[in-house]
């Protein structure tokens, strides 16, 4: 009793103490978020005290007028500096890409093969699932028969459940064909989700909130579905079997059909994209949440404190959730596109 | 009242491209709020009609469940689009 008086007496102090609220710099949450989620040419970690802990990433261009092959550090282009006539633009059409900047002044984008953060990131999540993979394989290999435990037992039970719930009982028949590339499909995704809510380096890249990594994929089942489509599917899809005025002066169904091959895998991408990218908004958003209300007195501070921590670690454990269920449905309407092509002609029964 | 006060305070010395901006900034706020309603009340269908299944034949509870997120993920994924559109106008 004795404490919780005197826990309520400094709370009551503290509000009072802080009514002067304190001059502290604008927070410019926008900025904070989209710096985290997007792409940038260093690795930013922290900054301690007033220098910031960065790991620059090498810049590759080529130029398109006439400058040539150009590799070097990004750290040479920090705070705005131009370097061979490169630099970071800062806003307008290019903003935070590198532009060369001719004599006059004018702005042009160079061939960009720089290795972004994203794309070290990429690299690592994929060594990471190789390395994993591999082992796995490896053990397997040198002792067929035995029983698994540990790492390999439970890369078991995730890869049969995959395989045995989803693949074999969507697919059906000649499932063996597609397993290798929707198994890979699943754990890339999955790997790459979860390193993305890993807020210290190595993770902490959200590669799959980067619409250009989710278009790939999309592309790749678009391309496994069209190669796996079978003659009966594209007849279908430009002379449906449906009523002759639906095809004939305006060929609506195959026009619907035609936007439907595309339209699947563009809701693919961006159902993953935004799931993931809207997820790591949230939590950069409660965490900054801290920040913003720091000019307010210690006392809203504490309480904004522990309300943002709890709430981010809720966020934290629904990314979790969120990352094995799109990584499954990314792979569940994969496995239903590729089956709904490879279907045969059915033959009508006459019924008398 | 008080905020139609605010509004023009906050807006009079803007021209008319940061006005609009900002006009787009608020209707891009309304538009994600409108897909939170549609995420909310699509899901919260497929939850109840979830849970009345698994009330009344208990036994097959866990495949129910599984179905039911997968739904949930899809009908997660159409209100996100208009999220990323909301995103892009901000």
């Amino acid at each position: 009793m004795n404490q919780k008086i005197k826990i309520i007496a400094c709370m009551l102090l503290l509000i009072i103490a802080g009514n002067n609220p304190m001059q502290s710099q604008e927070v410019n949450a926008k900025k904070i978020i989209l710096s985290h989620i997007g792409d940038s040419y260093q690795w930013h970690i922290t900054k301690w005290g007033h220098t910031d802990i960065a790991i620059p990433l090498p810049v590759i261009l080529i130029s398109k007028t006439g400058g040539g092959f150009s590799i070097f550090m990004s750290s040479k282009l920090d705070e705005g500096e131009t370097y061979k006539n490169y630099k970071i633009a800062s806003d307008g059409k290019y903003s935070d890409k590198i532009v060369e900047v001719n004599a006059a002044g004018a702005e042009s984008r160079p061939l960009d093969f720089s290795l972004t953060k994203n794309a070290l990131a990429l690299l690592i999540n994929c060594t990471i699932l190789v390395l994993i993979i591999m082992y796995v394989a490896r053990w397997y290999k040198k002792q067929p028969l035995a029983a698994p435990k540990g790492l390999v037992g439970a890369m078991e039970i995730f890869i049969m459940d995959i395989h045995d719930s989803v693949i074999k009982n969507v697919i059906g028949k000649g499932y063996e064909k597609y397993a290798p590339y929707l198994l890979t499909a699943f754990f890339f995704i999955f790997v790459n989700n979860v390193m993305g809510i890993i807020p210290i380096f190595p993770g902490g890249a959200s590669t799959t909130g980067n619409i250009a990594v989710t278009v790939v994929l999309a592309l790749c089942t678009f391309f496994v579905v069209s190669i796996s489509g079978t003659k009966h599917y594209w007849i279908d899809k430009i002379w449906p079997d449906v009523p002759i005025w639906l095809k004939i002066p305006i060929p609506i169904f195959p026009i619907t059909e035609i936007f439907g091959i595309f339209s699947k895998p563009f809701a693919l991408m961006i159902r993953l994209f935004a799931n993931v990218m809207a997820g790591h908004a949230i939590i950069l958003t409660l965490t900054c949440l801290i920040f913003i209300t720091v000019a307010k007195g210690p006392a809203i501070n504490t309480g904004m404190t522990i309300l943002s921590v709890a709430m981010a670690i809720f966020m934290s454990l629904l990314e979790l959730l969120i990352a094995y269920i799109q990584a499954y449905v990314f792979t569940l309407l994969s496995a239903v596109f590729i089956t709904l092509a490879r279907e045969e002609k059915v033959k009508k029964v006459e019924v008398n | 009242m008080f905020l139609f006060t605010y509004l023009a305070d906050a807006t009079s010395n803007m021209d008319l491209g940061a006005l609009g901006k900002a006009i787009g900034s608020g209707l891009a706020a309304i538009g994600a709020g409108l897909a939170a309603i549609g995420a909310g009340l699509g899901i919260g269908n497929i939850g109840s009609s979830a849970l009345e299944a698994m009330a009344r034949q208990p036994a097959e509870a866990k495949e129910i469940q599984m179905n039911m997120i997968i739904v949930a993920a899809l009908v997660e994924g159409t209100a996100l689009f208009a999220i990323v559109i909301c995103f892009l106008v901000l």
